[in-house]
C-alpha cells in the first residue's frame, strides 16, 4: 500500500445498513455513511439540530470542557442565517486578487524554504506554518501573529494521549480573549475589531458572541487545512506523475483540489442532536440522541462516485461533502480551497518529485472503525525542478 | 458563438457570448452577481444555481442524476431549476435566458 493511501474503512456498514456506531463519553452516536442520508440529514435542521448544549454535536464530545457556544456553528436557521449574513463577505475574501497575491508569496517563500533543506518534518515544519500565515490574511492581523499560533503547536486542544484536555483549550480561550480586548481599546480592521462593531437583528454582537466566532475560526480552520496540506505533499511523493500533469494542464488544477479534499476529508463527521423520534436508514433515532454525518465515507459512496477510493485528479462531477452540506457548509471553505489552489500550483511549477523519508499515521479511532486521516508526522525531501 | 443573457436577482440584465466552457464559467467571468462557482464547476457547492425561463428549457435539456440530487434539497428549487456549471456552452443554447436563484 502507498504511504499516501487512505484507506475506506466505513464500505462493509455503508453497503450493509447505512450507518456504525461509536460511543463516546456514555452519549453514542449513529454515524450516517451514505451521501444520500447524510445531505438529508444536514438538510433536516429541524430535526437534526446543531443549536443543542455547546459542544455536543462535536464528537468527540466537548460538553464538559466549554461553555462557548461557537456561531454560527452551533446555531440553528433563522438565527443561523442572521450570523452568516454578518460574516460571510468577509469569509469571501480570499477571491480578491489582492489576497490571493499575498498568499501566493507567502506559499512560494515556504516551498523555497523547504527546497533548501535535506529533510523536512511535514506536519510541523511545512504545513503549520502554512496553515498559521495564511490565517493572518484570513483575520487581517499581523503577520507577526502566526509566530504565536506556530508557537502552540498542531494540537492546541491536546496532550499527548488525552483527546480532551480542558487547560490547552484555555490556551486558545484566554488568548482569544485578550484579543478582544485588545480590539475594544484600539480597532483596527482585522476580523475582531469588524465582529465588534457588526450588528445582527439590529444589536451589536456582545463580547461572547465575537468570541464564539473567532474560536471556531481559529479552531475549525487548523486541523482541517494542516491534515489537507500534509496529505497532499504525501499524494505528490507518491506520484510525481501528478505534479508533471499540473504543470502541463493548469487548467484541471481546480478541479484537482476538489478531488483531493474529497479523497482526504479531513473532517470525518460532525454530529447533530435528534430533536424528536425518527428513523435514519430504518433504524430508530430517538429524541434527544445523536447522529453524526460522516462526509468521510459519504465521500466514498461507490453509488455516487465512480472509483471512489482513487484519485482521479480531473474527475469532472464530484459532489462531494468535504466541505458539508446546506445550511452550515463550512465558512472557510473559499480560504481553504484558495490555499490548496495556489500550493498545488507551486509545487506543479517549483517541485519534481518528493521522497519520504519517514511516516507516522494520525488514525482516528471512531470504535466501530478505524480511519486514518493523516499523518501524525511526515519526514520527506523536496527535490527541485531544474 | 452562442448568446446568453443571466437576469440577476436585482432585474439587471446581462447579455453575453460564449463558445465553450460552463455557463457557470462564462458567468464567474463576466461577474454575474450571484453565481459564485465556489467548487470550479464540479457539481459539490450549488452556488451556480439558475432557473431556465420555462421557453428555453429544450435548449438547456434535463439535469443528471447527480445535479437532480442536490437540487432536490435546494430550498428555492423548482422545476426549471438547474446547476449552470454542468451546462456546457454550444450553439444550441443560443439566445438562452437565465434567472440567477436567490
Ligand atoms: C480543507 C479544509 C476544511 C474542511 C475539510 C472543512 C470542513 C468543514 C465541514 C465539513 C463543515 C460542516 C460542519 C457541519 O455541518 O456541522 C465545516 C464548517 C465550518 N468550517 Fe470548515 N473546513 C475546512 C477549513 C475551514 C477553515 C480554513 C475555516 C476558517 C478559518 C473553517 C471554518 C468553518 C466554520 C466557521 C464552519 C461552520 C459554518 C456554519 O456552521 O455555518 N473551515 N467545515
Ligand atoms: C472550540 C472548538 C473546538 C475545540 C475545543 C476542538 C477540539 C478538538 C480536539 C480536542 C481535537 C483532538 C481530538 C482527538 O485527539 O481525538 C480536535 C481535532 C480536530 N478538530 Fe476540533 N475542536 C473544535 C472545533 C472544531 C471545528 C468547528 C472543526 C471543523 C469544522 C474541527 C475540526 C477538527 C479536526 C479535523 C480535528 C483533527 C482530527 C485528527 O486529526 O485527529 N474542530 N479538535
Ligand atoms: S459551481 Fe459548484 S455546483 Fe456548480
Amino acid at each position: 500500500m502507498k504511504r499516501s493511501e487512505l484507506p475506506d474503512p466505513f464500505e462493509q456498514a455503508r453497503v450493509e445498513t447505512g450507518f456504525g456506531e461509536m460511543n463516546d463519553q456514555n452519549d453514542p452516536v449513529t454515524m450516517l455513511l451514505r451521501l444520500k442520508d447524510v445531505r438529508k440529514t444536514a438538510h433536516n435542521w429541524k430535526t437534526f439540530q446543531s443549536g443543542a448544549e455547546p459542544g455536543r454535536i462535536v464528537v468527540p464530545s466537548e460538553v464538559n470542557i466549554r461553555d462557548t457556544r461557537q456561531i454560527p456553528f452551533e446555531v440553528d436557521p433563522p438565527m443561523h442565517g442572521e450570523y452568516r449574513k454578518v460574516v460571510e463577505p468577509w469569509f469571501k475574501r480570499p477571491l480578491e486578487e489582492a489576497y490571493q497575491a499575498k498568499l501566493k508569496q507567502q506559499i512560494n517563500d515556504i516551498v523555497d524554504e523547504v527546497l533548501a533543506k535535506d529533510s523536512v518534518e511535514v506536519v510541523s515544519d511545512f504545513s503549520l506554518k502554512l496553515q498559521s500565515r495564511a490565517l493572518t490574511l484570513l483575520l487581517n492581523t499581523p503577520y507577526e501573529e502566526s509566530d504565536v499560533w506556530i508557537g502552540w503547536g498542531t494540537h492546541v486542544f491536546r496532550s499527548e494521549g488525552v483527546a480532551l484536555d480542558g487547560d490547552k483549550a484555555n490556551i486558545l480561550y484566554d488568548y482569544i480573549d485578550a484579543e478582544i480586548d485588545r480590539a475594544i481599546e484600539n480597532p483596527t480592521n482585522d476580523l475582531y475589531s469588524v465582529l465588534l462593531n457588526s450588528e445582527v437583528n439590529g444589536k451589536k454582537l456582545t463580547k461572547e458572541e465575537v468570541k464564539g466566532v473567532m474560536i471556531l475560526t481559529f479552531a475549525g480552520g487548523r486541523d482541517t487545512v494542516i491534515n489537507a496540506v500534509t496529505n497532499s505533499i504525501a499524494y505528490f511523493a507518491d506520484h510525481p506523475e501528478s505534479l508533471s500533469r499540473l504543470q502541463q494542464a493548469p487548467e484541471i488544477t481546480g478541479k484537482a483540489v476538489e478531488e483531493l479534499i474529497r479523497y482526504f476529508s479531513p473532517l470525518t463527521h460532525m454530529g447533530r442532536v435528534v430533536t424528536e423520534d425518527t428513523q435514519v436508514c430504518e433504524h430508530a433515532a430517538k429524541a434527544d440522541s445523536r447522529v453524526s454525518l460522516c462526509w468521510a465515507s459519504a465521500n466514498r459512496d461507490g453509488n455516487v462516485f465512480d472509483k471512489p477510493n482513487e484519485v482521479v485528479l480531473d474527475r469532472k462531477v464530484n459532489p462531494h461533502v468535504a466541505f458539508g452540506f446546506s445550511h452550515h457548509n463550512c465558512l472557510g471553505a473559499t480560504h481553504a480551497r484558495q490555499i490548496m489552489h495556489i500550493l498545488l500550483m507551486t509545487l506543479a511549477q517549483k517541485v519534481k518529485s518528493i521522497e519520504i523519508l519517514d511516516a507516522k499515521d494520525n488514525v482516528e479511532d471512531l470504535d466501530q472503525f478505524q480511519r486514518k486521516v493523516g499523518f501524525d508526522s511526515l519526514t520527506v525531501k523536496f527535490n527541485p525542478s531544474i | 458563438m452562442a448568446k446568453i443573457t443571466f437576469i440577476t436577482t436585482d432585474e439587471a440584465q446581462i447579455t453575453v457570448e460564449g463558445d465553450s466552457g460552463s455557463l457557470m464559467e462564462l458567468a464567474v467571468q463576466n461577474s454575474v452577481q450571484g453565481i459564485d462557482g465556489d467548487c470550479g464547476g464540479v457539481c459539490s457547492c450549488a452556488t451556480c444555481h439558475v432557473y431556465v425561463e420555462p421557453e428555453h428549457v429544450e435548449k438547456t435539456g434535463e439535469a443528471s442524476e447527480i445535479e437532480k440530487d442536490m437540487l432536490e434539497l435546494d430550498d428555492n428549487a423548482n422545476e426549471y431549476s438547474r446547476l449552470c456549471c454542468q451546462i456546457e456552452i454550444s450553439d444550441q443554447l443560443d439566445g438562452v435566458i437565465l434567472r440567477v436563484a436567490p
